[in-house]
């Protein structure tokens, strides 16, 4: 794979209804192995963009085109629908802000993890079973725990469940919601310790829609900010973080990083 | 209203040829769901109108007809199809498997292995194999569609995990062809390599649920398992106690209230022909023909 | 000596020989006519006309005298008699504007064009038995309106009038026919109340009160109902124009629910519909209810209830399949049975060796 080219190319995506607008006119490349953080306040149209660049949701105009494994550039809406469930289940994960939408809640975590493997054709249960136990102790879930159901699990462990499940059949994009949200400061944080690890070790591509500018301070190159469903500001995070051009990015970063 | 008279096997002639349209693209593609416009028949729904339909669309003035329940043609609800058969379509009917041309069956496949030119015909209660994984119809369709079959192994994960083996004994799923998941109807899963490259064309009904789907004659069909958990067949541990047959699909029959148990073959005809034949069992006695000739009561 | 059971044949007759003896009962006491159970068991044989879809007293009045009362195996008699009939073709709509109503009542409005008709009902009866009915006392003939009928204008023209109530076109081409066609989901609107009308009673009441109790809450308010006959024709090509064919009895229920108006469309009332064979409000109007839940998709509201589930409701709303498969349960099950028996041996033997294996190594610890 060539690593100079873009893996996911979004291009003037714009997503209304009616008259009101869920996001307009955004365009952004995405390279392997990069983390691109899109933030804004709620209503911002950070969600609707996520869920249009990962079919999701439709978009009304514009176009998301996404490198396959055979290096080809293909538009992700004119995909067939078998086509593009595989890509969900083998090249892309995506994380769900609730671990509840994004597991089986009942059936155990070895499973969870399992389903990706078995869903792409593996057929040896203990095989399985091995790769399932190895993800669950990358994701600090220990072993013991393989055959309980992830009702029984507290919600970080959930979060680290589901991480699991999506990343087991290597994918090289992942799409994460507000994966940290809901959870307990202390929990949050060693979250996100466990998520820079593996972003990085897996060389993962990652696209995280966050409100809390403090994870995507930690976990991304980017930045994309947006407001009213526009993109206000984009750049290096490091950048914008501590340099914001746009009067609301300036708004934001003093409001949220300055406490 | 004067006394009703029927058509041939009971259906009108436009309904069997929506069945029998049914029939051939099941037959066109193997182990899909067919949806078709299932009739009220004069049997509650849940008691084989499926099976009925499909029969009484394939059912010509010379087949010969057998219908069996439980293994069994003395079957209350085996003897009243076939009664039904009797008196719409007049037709011949037998208890032998190898004489019948069609085979009309609700939980088993016969012992005798069948021949080219025979058809099974299955009664299905729920012919979606994905139904207690997915409720939603518009979503198993969906799956089939696209081959999504991970759940289905989700499921057989998770009876291993549990219990160390898989645990499904009944309803067990196959692969037909490679392609579609199918549900065997619930026939033991004993019964599950007799589908395989049988001889015989196999249909499956379901009424209630409104699906048909069929297994033409050497349909590649093959039970979901894994590798190192491969599909097995449940074993008797004892031979028939009246006909001494090994390898088949026993009945177990409770003799008193301290534990007496026997175990019978469950396919009536096979045990029959086999006594016949001169196999005795340890529990048939030696007065065996006298008493199997008196077909009304049950004696110990 | 052990001999299989034998004898499913005789058994059999031998229960129809009992059923067709306890179904006569005493026969002392004189046997019903059919008129009798369609003339007093009207209700009776209006819910078997309706749910068993076939229009025909007497028929129904037999069912239900072949059923001994069982209203559900009338109704399955019913149906599986209409299977054998042939199909023509299908009646224009029905218009029930020009109904000639016996009942006609709107909770809307105090008074309307038509009026209010409160014609045969229970409503305001105090349900006290009346032991008079042990015989058979004089009967006054119930009171007739002089000179014709007011024409009952409906409710929908009343609101529509306005604009303040949605509009329902006649849907283009021939409607879908639940008997014909394979049923996929999802289902037309058509299809689903052609279900729903045939659907349980009880089924459908259940679930539209779960309505009302807010399982997808539609603010419902009765438009109207209306019951009395109309005339059904049929088109003949032939001819060039349609035909009457007969007069049915239909009980229509039109109720009225809140809506705020989305995106597209400006605040107006929404609609939910009713239409039953014979006399049975409480089918109508819990049908309404049900076909406006099931309208949630259609109307941009969110699925949140069973009653706007049309999986969950179509596919569970047939009486005759429901009781089908509930009681096929007691058909045998040896064979699937003995299956799970062997499993729960197996594990129950797993069970106990691996306690067994845990106390010896206690036993051998201590």
């Amino acid at each position: 794979m060539d690593r100079d080219l873009p893996l996911l190319s979004v291009r003037s995506v714009t997503k209304s209804y009616g008259a009101r607008i869920g996001c307009a006119d955004v365009s952004f490349d995405v390279w392997p192995g990069e983390v691109v953080a899109i933030v804004g306040e709620s209503g911002s149209g950070k969600t609707t963009l996520l869920n249009c660049i990962s079919t999701r949701l439709e978009p009304t105009a514009g176009t998301v085109s996404y490198r396959m494994r055979d290096g080809e550039m293909r538009d992700l809406y004119r995909l067939g629908e078998a086509e593009r469930r595989f890509l969900l289940r083998t090249d892309w994960g995506f994380v769900h802000q609730n671990p509840a939408d994004g597991l089986r809640m009942t059936v155990s975590a070895g499973a969870n993890v399992g389903e990706r493997l078995m869903a792409v054709g593996q057929r040896h249960y203990g095989n399985i079973r091995a790769t399932a136990t190895d993800w669950l102790g990358r994701v600090e879930i220990g072993a013991d725990r393989i055959d309980d159901q992830p009702r029984s699990f507290s919600g970080g462990m959930r979060q680290r469940l589901q991480i699991a499940r999506n990343l087991v059949t290597a994918p090289r994009l992942v799409f994460m919601d507000e994966p940290t949200g809901g959870l307990d400061v202390s929990v949050q944080a060693r979250l996100l310790d466990l998520l820079r690890g593996l972003v990085h070790d897996l060389g993962l591509a990652v696209i995280i829609v966050t409100h809390d500018l403090a994870v995507a301070r930690l976990l991304s190159h980017r930045m994309i900010v947006m407001k009213d469903g526009r993109v206000v500001e984009h750049g290096l995070t490091d950048r914008l973080l501590d340099d914001p051009q746009a009067p609301y990015t300036q708004l934001l970063v003093s409001s949220i990083l300055q406490v | 209203m004067t006394a009703a008279t029927y058509n041939f096997a009971y259906l009108d002639e436009q309904t069997k040829r929506m069945i029998r349209r049914a029939i051939l693209k099941g037959i066109a593609i193997p182990g899909y769901q067919v949806p078709f416009a299932s009739r009220e028949m004069p049997m509650p729904y849940g008691w084989g109108t499926g099976g009925v339909q499909v029969t009484a669309a394939i059912l010509g003035p010379d087949d010969v007809l057998k219908v069996i329940d439980q293994g069994a043609d003395d079957t209350t609800n085996a003897v009243s199809i076939r009664k039904f058969f009797q008196r719409v379509a007049g037709i011949e009917t037998t208890t032998n498997t190898a004489d019948a041309t069609i085979i009309q069956t609700r939980h088993r496949i016969p012992e005798t292995p069948l021949q080219e030119g025979q058809v099974l015909v299955y009664q299905v209660p729920i012919p979606e194999p994905l139904r207690f994984l997915e409720p939603r119809e518009t979503e198993t369709r969906k799956m089939h569609a696209l081959e999504e079959y991970g759940l289905m192994h989700v499921k057989l994960y998770e009876d291993i995990a549990r219990n160390g083996h898989i645990a499904t004994t009944y309803a067990y799923p196959v692969k037909v062809e490679g392609r579609y998941v199918m549900d065997p109807s619930p026939t033991p899963k004993f019964d599950n390599p007799k589908m395989h490259m049988s001889e015989a064309l196999q249909l499956f009904g379901a009424g209630r649920e409104k699906r048909i789907y069929a297994l033409p004659p050497h349909t590649d069909v093959v039970s979901l398992d894994f590798e190192d958990h491969p599909f097995e067949v449940q074993r008797f541990d004892r031979p028939c106690a009246l006909c001494g047959a090994e390898q088949v699909y026993l009945d177990e029959v409770v003799l008193d209230d301290r534990g007496g148990r026997m175990f019978v073959c469950s396919d009536s005809d096979h045990c029959e022909t086999r006594q016949a034949e001169g196999f005795r069992g340890e529990l048939a006695g030696e007065k065996l023909d006298a008493s199997t000739s008196d077909r009304t009561e049950e004696v110990i | 000596m052990y001999v299989a059971v034998k004898g499913g044949e005789a058994a059999i007759d031998n229960a129809h020989r009992l059923l067709a003896d306890r179904r006569r009962g005493d026969r002392s006491v004189p046997t019903l006519g059919l008129d009798q159970i369609a003339e007093q068991f009207a209700l009776s044989v209006d819910r078997v006309m309706s749910e068993g879809s076939l229009y025909d007293r007497r028929l129904a009045a037999l069912a239900i005298k072949q059923a001994r009362g069982d209203l559900i195996e009338a109704i399955f008699l019913v149906r599986a008699y209409r299977t054998t009939l042939p199909r023509f073709g299908h009646s224009e709509p029905v218009d029930t504007g020009a109904m000639q109503v016996e009942r006609r009542i709107s909770a809307c409005f105090k008074d309307l064009p038509g009026g209010q008709l409160l014609g045969p009902t229970f409503d305001y009866t105090h349900r006290l038995l009346d032991d008079e009915l042990d015989g058979d006392p004089a009967v006054e003939p119930g009171a007739l309106r002089d000179g014709a009928a007011e024409p009952a204008t409906q409710i929908a023209d009343i609101l529509g009038g306005e604009g303040l109530i949605e509009e329902d076109p006649l849907a283009p081409g021939e409607p879908g026919d639940i008997n014909q066609t394979p049923m996929e989901f999802p289902l037309s609107r058509a299809m689903r109340l052609q279900s729903l009308s045939r659907g349980d009673e009880g089924f459908l009441l259940a679930l539209g009160y779960s309505t009302q109790r807010g399982y997808a809450r539609s603010h419902p308010f009765v438009g109207e109902i209306r019951i009395g006959e109309v005339e059904v024709e049929v088109f003949v090509p032939e001819l060039g124009f349609a035909v009457p064919v007969g007069r049915v009895q239909l009980t229509e229920c039109q109720m009225v629910n809140q809506f705020k108006g989305s995106a597209k469309t400006p605040p107006q009332f929404t609609r939910g519909y009713g239409l039953v064979f014979g006399q049975s409000e409480r089918k109508a109007m819990a049908m309404s209810l049900c076909d406006r839940a099931l309208r949630a998709e259609e109307l941009g509201e969110d699925i949140v209830a069973p009653p706007q589930d049309q999986e969950f409701v179509i596919s569970h709303c047939d009486n005759v399949q429901a009781t089908g498969f509930v009681e096929h349960l007691k058909l045998p099950h040896y064979v699937d049975f003995q299956a799970e028996l062997g499993l729960v041996r197996t594990m129950r033997a797993e069970y106990e060796a691996t306690r067994n294996e845990d106390v010896e190594i206690r036993e051998a610890a201590e």
